[in-house]
């Protein structure tokens, strides 16, 4: 197992926001957090990246207690839903930036750094635009960047918050397919958050169906579609 | 302004359904309306702002540029100017720094607390001035709570340096921290939150992403307060117990030489401080300018 939760539970003022959650990632995987609003998937994420807290329950990763390293040392890549990027930054250096905050004597020097990120710009096929800045490229161009970001770490896992919601649907589907495609060719760990079935059908290797802070139903998406663990699954799923 | 509106002839564009008469007294109308208002502001203005203006410099330079020079060469003139700078060398840095941290927590964060010390940091712009400089003589002065442990440790707070600073500071404390917080909160924690997630340290998230972010309206909120700083009267008058060529700042030593009759001096002092205030007028456009296309271009 990848990713280990145990019974993770936290709070919002008083409703739980995680109610007793309990999931696993497999090395490889690629897990979909499936749920309508409010299910508690962006705090999954949040959790898992270390920007928030829970107050019960336990997270491994790679058969390592998590919850007292702080969000920094953690080498999880979260790619943001409106992707974060620094607006100042040009996007070669957005990219850069996870490698250029490393202390000196885990930085690369600065030539394997450009090469880096050359290779990286070019592997998200947006190789042209790394003098630009944010505000000069398009959504789907800006989602790329933000992979780009944090893939640049070699994160253990990584973690996208509704990664195509503000696309529109054409630049939706083909990233969908591409982004597929480039977790099987890097070998990569993910856990992405959506709340559309159809994308949570097509992309998973495995579905998890969120509601109120708890876990409906694991499975693949065939299991998810065909044998719905109860109504809420059912109805959601349709 | 020429308001001659009613000899205006119908402009080509006007709808041709009612009489062209009709038609005439209407447009004559609202353009007479707008005509009046326009010259109504203009006029305020002129008598308000420009009026006064022009007055400081031609009183400063009433008896030629070589006597209001000379006024401006005068060792008491010179002490205020040094000690005006001198204080605003100080106090907007420390503002500065203060003001970004405070709008720092109120912008990123929810805490208990949180509108209290947002309406607290506006506090001395509903005070008067006279009560920001009282409150720093019933501390520090010969009879203020501190009063007389200073003056055993031989230390002067109130009619010296120290006392003009903390009043001018209390003053201008607001200036920063109110041209940063709506822009933080705009913002918002996420640039941030992601460079943790890269890996990032506290030093390296602020210089690195939080800074570049706020530089312009940090630059915008340090221009203000310097101007205030060095303008400042009320407060620095409290505390600066008036000593010439020792305690007046430029404000108070105008005050000094009016009140001597030494026009030109006055004014020519009055005159620099007005070049500043031009100065930072001009700068302050420039900022605005600067700060809005940040702002659109928000990515």
């Amino acid at each position: 197992m990848m990713v280990e939760m145990r019974d993770l539970r936290k709070l919002f003022g008083a409703t739980p926001a995680l109610d007793g959650l309990s999931l696993s990632v497999r090395k490889g995987e690629f897990l979909a957090l499936l749920g309508p609003s409010g299910s508690g998937k962006t705090t999954l994420l949040r959790v898992l990246a270390g920007l928030d807290f829970v107050s019960f329950g336990s997270i491994e990763i790679g058969g390592r207690p998590i919850q007292d390293v702080p969000a920094r040392e953690r080498r999880i890549g979260l790619v943001f839903q409106h992707y974060a990027l620094f607006r100042h930054m040009t996007v070669a250096r957005n990219v850069a930036f996870g490698l250029e905050v490393r202390p000196r004597r885990d930085r690369p020097p600065a030539a394997v750094i450009r090469e880096r990120v050359a290779e990286l710009l070019e592997m998200m096929e947006i190789g042209g635009l790394g003098d630009r800045y944010p505000d000069q490229i398009s959504g789907g161009q800006r989602q790329r960047v933000a992979l780009a970001r944090a893939l640049a770490v070699e994160p253990t896992l990584l973690l996208l918050d509704e990664p195509f919601g503000a696309l529109d649907a054409k630049v939706r589907r083909n990233l969908r397919v591409w982004l597929r495609a480039l977790h099987d060719r890097m070998g990569l760990t993910s856990i992405f958050v959506t709340h559309d079935q159809a994308e949570a059908l097509e992309m998973a290797d495995r579905i998890a169906v969120l509601r109120a802070g708890r876990i409906e139903q694991v499975d693949t998406p065939d299991g998810v579609y065909r044998h719905p663990a109860n109504d809420f699954v059912r109805e959601f799923m349709n | 302004m020429s308001l001659t509106t009613e000899t205006r002839p119908v402009p080509a564009w006007m709808p041709r359904r009612v009489t062209p008469r009709a038609a005439t007294r209407r447009w004559d109308l609202t353009a007479l309306r707008h005509g009046l208002a326009i010259g109504l502001a203009l006029s305020a203005m002129a008598i308000l702002l420009v009026l006064p203006l022009v007055l400081i410099f031609t009183e400063a330079l009433s008896k030629g540029l070589g006597a209001a020079l000379d006024a401006l060469a005068e060792p008491e003139a010179w002490s205020a100017i040094r000690l005006t700078l001198t204080v605003a060398a100080i106090a907007v840095p420390v503002n500065a720094i203060c003001g970004t941290a405070a709008a720092w927590c109120i912008g990123r964060f929810q805490f208990p607390g949180r509108i209290l010390l947002t309406t607290l940091i506006e506090l001395p712009f509903s005070v008067s001035p006279v009560i920001s400089g009282l409150v720093w003589v019933l501390l520090f002065g010969a009879n203020g709570y501190f009063g007389a442990w200073l003056d055993q440790h031989d230390v002067r707070i109130v009619f010296a340096l120290p006392g003009l600073v903390l009043a001018t500071m209390f003053v201008t404390f607001p200036f920063v921290a109110r041209s940063l917080i709506s822009l933080m909160r705009e913002q918002g924690a996420a640039e941030e939150e992601a460079a943790i997630t890269l890996g990032a340290n506290g030093w390296q998230i602020f210089f690195r992403v939080t800074f570049p972010n706020i530089f312009w309206a940090m630059l915008y909120g340090v221009l203000l307060c310097n101007a205030r700083a060095m303008g400042e009267f009320g407060a620095v008058a409290v505390v600066s117990g008036h000593i010439r060529g020792q305690t007046l700042t430029m404000p108070l030593y105008v005050e000094a030489l009016f009140n001597d009759y030494e026009w030109v001096g006055a004014f020519a002092v009055a005159a620099l401080l007005s070049l500043l205030a031009l100065l930072t007028l001009a700068l302050r456009m420039l900022l605005e300018w600067r700060i809005e296309r940040d702002r659109s271009s928000g990515a």
